[in-house]
């Protein structure tokens, strides 16, 4: 290991934390945390967000990895789906005996 | 050991005993008392003791992440200590419980090995201490899981498991410190050097040892001996850190007879229980 692979003097490289609380159920993000490298990352994760018993497994993703959405798109990117119900499957009666839907 | 490791009586190598290796009290008889009670004091006080070192660095480490992470693997050894002094109590059968071994009992009457009760240092130090221990528990867990003492079996079952991921953080550490920086490599390397003359207690047989055997407790220092060397080797060499000699070992903690630094420790550790006997909170 290098001392390149830390980001400058104080600050590490941010990651994201993913964690599958069960078997099967989708990753969900938990938050974030600094750390030299994945291996580092996944132990901090561990700690950080999975002592409790919380998660089955985990991802770490570096945060610079990820493209995300800026608040100033929020009206092309979302406003449009508000007004239009027929996007929605709301006008078909729903069988007897289902339940959950 | 043999004299040819050069085993050392805590006290008694008065020329080579740094200032910080006398013990504080004197020698004292072979009374050992119950081996299987003893055994369980071994095993308890050590995680108690670590568990302890590492909680002073609650609020004090490096990092958020890894101030956690040490908070975690404090929780994990006392609670390891807990099921261990408990059980402890239930074998000796005066009526003390895992509160009374851990807080009304004096520096004489500790049975963990001189190398947990160590100061904390710096992050290296600490990294260090926890790795050449959690390489050791790792494998004493392994062998009391499969054990014949059902009670120490299942606190070993699980117990190994909270191990095997220290030894993974502690490991992980030595590693990035040891092939870091200049500095963090001479920090570390420096910490293996002071540390190194505890390691040979860990490894020590006595009547105890033997004892126990008779309750199906069967801990062959020299089957385990190689698998640390091994673990420990390996971690060395990743990490460019350079194996100290193994001389002027120093030992006494498994009889009482321990470093100054359990004194102050215990002050801390007790004072509140000591001062509000069967206070509930």
């Amino acid at each position: 290991m290098s001392a390149g692979a830390i980001g400058g003097d104080s600050h590490w490289p941010l990651w994201e934390v993913f964690t599958q609380g069960n078997q099967g159920e989708p990753f969900e993000h938990a938050g974030s945390l600094h750390a030299t490298d994945a291996e580092h990352a996944l132990q901090n994760a561990r700690d950080v967000y999975a002592r409790r018993g919380e998660a089955v497994n985990l991802w770490v993703v570096p945060s610079s990895a990820i493209t995300a959405s800026a608040p100033g798109d929020a009206g092309p990117f979302f406003d449009p789906g508000n007004d239009k119900a027929y996007r929605h499957p709301q006008f078909y009666k729903v069988p007897r005996g289902v339940k959950v839907f | 050991m043999s004299a040819a490791h050069g085993d050392e009586e805590l006290g008694i190598a008065a020329g080579e005993a740094s200032a910080g290796t006398r013990p504080v009290a004197g020698a004292r008889g072979p009374d050992l008392g119950d081996p299987l009670v003893e055994c369980l004091l071994r095993l308890g006080d050590d995680r108690l003791i670590l568990g302890h070192r590492l909680s002073e660095w609650c609020g004090h480490g490096p990092i958020l992440e890894e101030d956690i992470a040490l908070s975690n693997l404090a929780l994990d050894l006392i609670g390891q200590a807990a099921s261990l002094l408990r059980l402890a109590g239930e074998v000796e059968g005066r009526g003390r419980d895992e509160d009374a071994l851990a807080y009304f009992r004096d520096g004489v009457q500790f049975r963990n090995c001189l190398l947990v009760e160590q100061p904390n240092g710096d992050f290296g130090v600490t990294m260090v201490r926890q790795f050449l221990f959690d390489a050791h528990s790792v494998l004493v867990w392994e062998a009391l899981a499969a054990g014949g003492h059902p009670g120490l079996a299942a606190v070993a079952g699980k117990a190994l498991k909270e191990d095997k991921y220290h030894l993974r953080h502690s490991s992980e550490w030595v590693v990035r410190l040891g092939d870091g920086t200049a500095e963090s490599h001479a920090r570390v390397q420096r910490a293996l050097d002071d540390l190194w003359r505890f390691t040979g207690e860990l490894f020590r047989r006595d009547a105890v040892d033997e004892a126990v055997a008779a309750h199906g407790i069967a801990l062959d220092a020299a089957a385990i001996r190689p698998r640390w060397d091994a673990i420990v080797d390996d971690v060395l060499a990743r990490a460019t850190l350079v194996r100290p000699a193994d001389a002027g070992m120093r030992h006494g903690g498994r009889t009482g007879r321990h470093t100054e630094h359990l004194g102050h420790l215990l002050a801390t550790m007790q004072i509140v229980a000591r001062s509000h006997p069967g206070a509930a909170w």
